[in-house]
């Protein structure tokens, strides 16, 4: 079939673009989470 | 199970049931062939998009309004997610467009509306890393944001108003335009499924946005005692 790489190649170009974004909020989150909770250790510590 | 991921999982199997029906199940196309199928990906992504950034505009007024940092959080996380989505359009645009026309890319008004409204959002989003103190960042990048929504109807209009190389829109187009039954049922169950996408996408940022949002609150007040 004509094309069809092309087709696949969409279909792939928009699912990794999707995944990446989706992998980059949860690292970012996950990343945000250990600075809350270093921050709540140095609190802690300084009480 | 955790709701977060029970909620994943159906996006994904509402994905992975909307390809099947790109696929499978809609007819082949008399004039494009195969090449046609990437449009249930392209519109759907793109009318995402649009409801993406509609809701950062929403969000914008109510913060403008109201100046409480919730509708901040949520104005930033619609405008990042509008901006993938977007992005998305712009990559699979022009893979559709080199066997179709014999071109990537060509400045007409669709083309270039898009393009001009994904560097709007980028925009949008560079102009909070800027401004440092929170509540003028959120009440600059509001009202550049209602700003960067007048191009929503352009992009809309675009096709409607101008002769393009781009397409006659699919939905609410001139008399005889539009799609075969079956292809629309399938557009409009892509949909569907990109919008839940988007949800999950749009909950998970808002939620980081909170988080960064609460921890600026807590500084300042810690600051200020």
């Amino acid at each position: 079939m004509k094309n069809l790489d092309s087709v696949f190649a969409a279909y792939m170009v928009g699912w990794t673009v999707f995944f990446v974004y989706y992998i980059s909020v949860a690292r970012r989150t996950a990343a945000l989470r250990e600075d809350i909770e270093r921050l709540k250790n140095l609190l802690n510590r300084g009480k | 199970m955790k709701k977060s991921i029970l909620s994943a999982m159906v996006v994904l199997l509402l994905l992975g049931a909307a390809a099947y029906g790109a696929f499978f199940v809609a007819p082949p196309d008399a004039k494009q062939g195969v090449i046609y199928r990437i449009l249930f990906l392209h519109v759907a992504s793109a009318w995402t998009g649009l409801t993406s950034f509609f809701i950062c505009f929403i969000a914008n007024l109510l913060y403008v309004v109201r100046r409480q940092p919730r509708w901040d959080w949520l104005g930033v996380s619609a405008g990042e997610t509008g901006l993938v989505f977007t992005t998305v359009v712009l990559l699979t645009g022009p893979i559709w467009a080199h066997p179709v026309w014999g071109i990537w890319w060509t400045w007409d008004a669709r083309l270039t509306s898009t393009f001009v409204l994904w560097l709007l959002y980028v925009s949008y989003l560079l102009l909070r890393t800027l401004v440092e103190e929170p509540d003028r960042r959120a009440l600059l990048s509001a009202l550049f944001g209602i700003f960067a929504f007048i191009d929503v109807p352009l992009v809309f209009g675009s096709i409607r108003w101008w002769r393009t190389q781009h397409p006659q829109p699919v939905v609410m187009g001139a008399p005889g335009s539009g799609l075969d039954p079956t292809m629309y049922k399938v557009l409009f169950f892509t949909w569907f499924a990109m919008l839940g996408l988007m949800t999950l996408l749009l909950r998970q940022r808002y939620r980081l946005e909170a988080m960064r949002g609460e921890i600026e609150i807590v500084q300042r007040e810690l600051e200020a005692a």
